[in-house]
């Protein structure tokens, strides 16, 4: 079983070769938004690799759809939201701002907020009874910082 | 034979990884000297038992015995001799090997570079690392046996390592990750043994510092090289994907590197113990879900080893007994009163709790983005992806959160600070900062907004050190006599900060910047990026060790100069018949020439081609390679040396 | 702190250990169709052999199994047999030719069998594009209705015909 795990993985790690697609596009923006949605569209077959990186046969058919899409004049919404559409949300590198990943958008705001009121409460806390320093006081701690 | 001998040794490695956390563990209980003392020998042998599974294993794969299971996978007659070698670890079975032998030498180091640590404390610290190692080892015997043997039908050949790997970049950044990921393993036993005996203090801070800092600089190194080789070997230019087992190797970087700060205001002040502790077990924790999420296959990825449920199982157990066996003593056992030690809202004390606070919000929300998809997965939502777009989005403001306060850090005074002290030049920084952000963009090209901020939070990192300096220095003195008086902890910090505003730099430059063309071409073409020309020659077939290839020369001009040649290749492997390719790339100081071959297409010699031009993508590197020296250099600082002299220079009087 | 505040942590930890154990069940790598529930996307097309025309109007009747193969692909090798005999217990099967010539279909349908009603082409792999194929062998299950219920992606074996796959089609064809 782990000799066949270890042959499969073989075979698929032959996808991380670096692809390189010349097409030729009518509008220079097109060609900016292919190498921009080509990074964030997620190859269906592969092991965690974009359609842009991938060797695989359905990887270079998305390609190829992609361009063709542009061409035809889709927008970067229309574009996803078809590929969605095939191949679910798992798609999608970057997760839509709505319905359940928009938690997920959310988090980081969410983990800072807590972070920042608990900085705030700790930092409090140990500022509540603060006894002004002396001078002397002042001048010793200034002196035993200059020896860090 | 060579095999069982292999096998045997790992037992008895396994056998004396018991003992050493039965044994010194009990006698800590007990206080009963002799069997704590025994935890230094313990170590020593069990070390020399890894040592001679390994060196058997390495000999297995140096004279290609086919007979054994992993040797046979990864390997092929046809191989370089130090592919061989690094073929060692570059399987499941071999790494976990690895793994278990760094395990043993930091064991060991710790046992012989802790002479100045009470018995009690390091028969407990070595006792804990021995029970971490019992769990590996215990992995290794019963799911994941390197010695397993392929009788009675043996290969005639091997199926070959994986042409991606076969570069020097797994000789170095396996081995340079693990001791990173296992080095934390000393802060989370100090921290444990700390818990246990009850001694929360600054003393416990300053033993475990030089460990942790190692360990860091350790895993920082071992990052950077991942990075770097995923950008020469893979041939689509990038350097990171957040792909799920690099954010297993980045939030225990992040991590750690609170618990690096962390550790400083323990030492130094005393205060932040309980954070701390917290840390040093949430590092070490987040290292062994690494390993879980790396092994187990529960997330999809480009670097994951032949995946197991079942292994999984057994690492999540060990997780569940490790982890959550440490977060109960720890909140049975952390001080839940607060300490006396008062700061002000203006301190360095301050400065360093938000820095905390940042590196875990950044831990938590990559943790979460990784985890997302299996979440969603287990709620029967669905399947979804979460990948570099996202990541990008939340990871940089975070940082870039960061940098205001790093810029004063270095210089805030411990405790209480006022800000009348340093408004001055501070102002002068804030000035300075500015300026730099609006020309220097210029210098390379057009305005760009992101790039002059990266260039305003550089400089205002690099103008706070200046700072620093120049407080220090005072009305008085000379700069250099300032800058002699000052300690290896203290260069170890600018060093590291310096290399953090340098990869700022490079990965915004790189990532605003870059110019990057896939075409047609036939022997003959050029192409032109700004002062650059890329002239297409052509192809013709070579010959290597274990590959034929098709290369290709393409000549690189600067303003009409030949700058250089560059030979990119397509290779194809004999043994397992895979096709490759290998960039070539004109490497330099502010830009790297990057150019990879596609296919052939046909007619003309047509080959499709990428090119890339990517200017200061390599101060990323430089960068991480600073920070990781910088910690390196903490480590000698002379409060960490032994402190024998003193003993010698006054007899008589106790050491604390 | 208050002694319960060091228990988040811990808490936080078990809550991450019993998703990572659920986890261990779960298959990354199995993506279900997001067709499920959906009409069979439209088509127009000519079938393998007749050239008859043809569009997604045709898979609406009876219930079926719509598998996608291609002579390039191993498993379909490996799992046409049991397709034979799944065609002559009278489940009807159609075929997508997925990305393949006519010439190297038709020779090796004749070489190993043809269990499929009818075999529609697909040589650049549109149509396919279209239902969510990302490799073959994949088999659809589509009712009378001409709405996709199910795929399966991989061999189809006895097991898998015991499993999901099976049940699915069974349900729709029984009334």
């Amino acid at each position: 079983m782990r000799v066949f795990l270890a042959c499969l993985l073989l075979w698929s790690s032959n996808a991380a070769l670096g692809v390189v697609e010349t097409y030729e596009f009518s509008d220079p923006n097109y060609e900016l938004r292919y190498h921009q949605l080509v990074d964030e569209l997620r190859c269906p077959k592969c092991q965690n690799q974009t359609i842009s990186d991938s060797d695989a046969p359905i990887a270079k058919d998305l390609r190829r759809r992609l361009y063709e899409e542009l061409e035809a004049g889709a927008s970067d919404q229309e574009i996803v939201q078809g590929m969605v559409l095939r191949y679910g949300e798992f798609v999608r590198y970057k997760p839509a701002k709505t319905g359940v990943t928009l938690w997920l958008w959310l988090a980081p705001w969410f983990f800072l907020a807590l972070g920042l009121i608990a900085w705030g409460v700790m930092a409090r806390r140990k500022t509540a009874t603060e006894r002004p320093l002396s001078t002397r006081a002042r001048e010793i701690s200034a002196l035993l910082e200059d020896s860090e | 034979m060579i095999p069982e001998y292999g096998l045997f040794a790992l037992i008895m490695t396994f056998v004396t990884a018991i003992a050493l956390t039965v044994v010194p563990m009990w006698g800590s209980w007990r206080g009963h000297s002799a069997t704590m003392s025994s935890a230094r020998p313990l170590a020593i042998v069990m070390f020399a038992f890894c040592l001679l599974s390994f060196l058997c294993l390495t000999y297995l794969f140096l004279t290609d015995d086919f007979s054994v299971v992993v040797v046979a996978s990864n390997s092929n007659s046809l191989l370089p001799d130090f592919y061989k070698f690094s073929a060692v670890w570059g399987n499941h079975e071999g790494s976990m090997l690895l793994w278990v032998l760094v395990l043993a030498g930091w064991t060991l180091a710790v046992a012989i570079f802790s002479a100045d640590l009470p018995k009690i404390l390091l028969a407990r610290v070595l006792s804990i690392m021995g029970i971490i190692s019992v769990g590996f080892v215990g992995f290794s015997l019963l799911t994941s046996n390197p010695f397993a043997r392929h009788l009675p039908s043996t290969p005639m050949d091997g199926s070959d390592l994986n042409p991606l790997l076969q570069d020097p970049g797994l000789i170095i950044h396996p081995p340079l990750l693990y001791m990173g990921y296992v080095g934390f393993s000393v802060a989370f036993a100090f921290a444990i043994a700390a818990l246990m005996g009850g001694r929360l203090d600054a003393a416990w801070a300053r033993w475990s510092r030089p460990w942790t800092n190692v360990a860091w600089g350790f895993l920082t190194l071992g990052i950077m090289l991942g990075s770097w080789w995923a950008y020469y070997e893979l041939g689509w230019g990038g350097w990171w994907f957040w792909d799920p087992v690099e954010n297993a190797s980045f939030m225990p970087w992040l991590a750690g590197t609170a618990l690096v700060h962390s550790l400083a205001v323990t030492e130094k002040r005393g205060v932040f113990k309980s954070w701390t502790v917290l840390l040093a077990i949430a590092t070490f924790s987040l290292s062994l879900l690494g390993a879980f999420l790396v092994r187990s296959g529960v997330l999809t990825s480009v670097h994951a080893f032949a995946t197991d449920p079942e292994r999984g199982l057994y690492i999540l157990v060990f997780l569940l007994i490790v982890v959550g066996g440490s977060l109960l003593l720890f909140a049975l056992r952390a001080p839940a009163v607060n300490s006396e030690i008062r700061y002000s809202w203006l301190s360095r004390e301050t400065l360093l709790l938000f820095n905390n606070v940042v590196f875990l919000v950044a831990t938590l929300t990559i943790l979460f983005g990784t985890l997302f998809p299996l979440l969603m997965d287990a709620l029967g939502q669905g399947k979804y992806s979460v990948g570099p777009p996202y990541f990008n989005a939340v990871f940089i403001p975070l940082m870039a959160l960061l940098v205001p306060a790093m810029g004063i850090g270095p210089f805030t005074r411990w405790r209480a600070d006022s800000g009348a002290r340093w408004t001055r030049p501070l102002m002068y920084s804030a000035v300075v900062s500015l300026l730099m952000a609006l020309i220097l963009p210029l210098l390379g090209g057009a305005m760009n907004v992101w790039v002059s901020l990266a260039v305003l939070l550089a400089v205002w990192i690099v103008l706070g050190l200046v700072t620093d300096i120049a407080i220090k220095r005072g009305n008085s003195g000379t700069w250099l006599s300032v800058l002699r008086r000052q300690t290896p902890s203290y260069w170890g910090m600018v060093i590291a900060h310096l290399g953090f505003a340098m990869t700022i730099i490079s990965v915004v430059v790189v990532t605003q910047w870059n110019m990057e063309k896939d075409l047609r071409m036939v022997p003959g073409d050029t192409v032109t990026f700004g002062d650059y020309q890329f002239q297409f020659e052509g192809v013709e077939k070579v010959r290597g060790s274990n590959y034929d290839a098709d290369e290709a020369t393409f000549s690189a001009f600067y303003q009409s100069r030949l700058i250089a040649e560059l030979k990119p290749q397509k290779r194809r492997y004999f043994a397992s018949g895979q096709i490759m390719t290998e960039a070539a790339i004109d490497a330099g100081f502010t830009r790297d020439l990057y150019v990879a071959l596609g296919e052939p297409l046909g007619a003309d010699d047509a080959w499709s081609v990428r090119l890339h031009y990517k200017p200061l993508v390599r101060w990323m590197w430089i960068g991480a390679t600073l920070i990781g020296f910088g910690a390196f250099i903490t480590a000698f600082d002379k409060r960490y040396r032994r402190t024998r002299s003193v003993k010698e220079l006054a007899p008589g009087v106790s050491h604390a | 702190m208050p002694r319960l505040w060091l228990f988040l942590p811990l808490l936080g930890f078990a809550v991450l250990a019993v998703l990572l154990f659920r986890g261990l069940s779960l298959d990354p790598t199995d993506i279900p169709s997001a067709l499920v529930d959906q009409p069979m996307p439209a088509f127009e097309s000519t079938l393998l052999g007749s050239g008859q025309r043809v569009t997604q109007e045709e898979f609406t009747g009876k219930p079926r199994l719509l598998n996608v193969w291609g002579t390039w692909c191993p498993t379909c090798i490996a799992e046409h047999p049991y397709l034979m005999d799944l065609a002559a217990s009278g489940v009807i099967i159609s075929g997508l030719n997925y990305k393949d010539e006519d010439e190297l279909a038709l020779s090796w349908l004749a070489r190993l069998g043809d269990p499929y009603d009818m075999v529609i082409k697909d040589p650049e792999g549109d149509i396919g594009l279209n239902l969510g194929v990302y490799g073959a062998p994949e088999t659809y299950v589509i009712d009378a209705s001409g709405i996709i219920r199910y795929r399966h992606v991989g061999e189809v074996n006895s097991r898998v015909w015991n499993g999901a796959l099976g049940q699915t089609y069974r349900a729709l064809a029984a009334p």
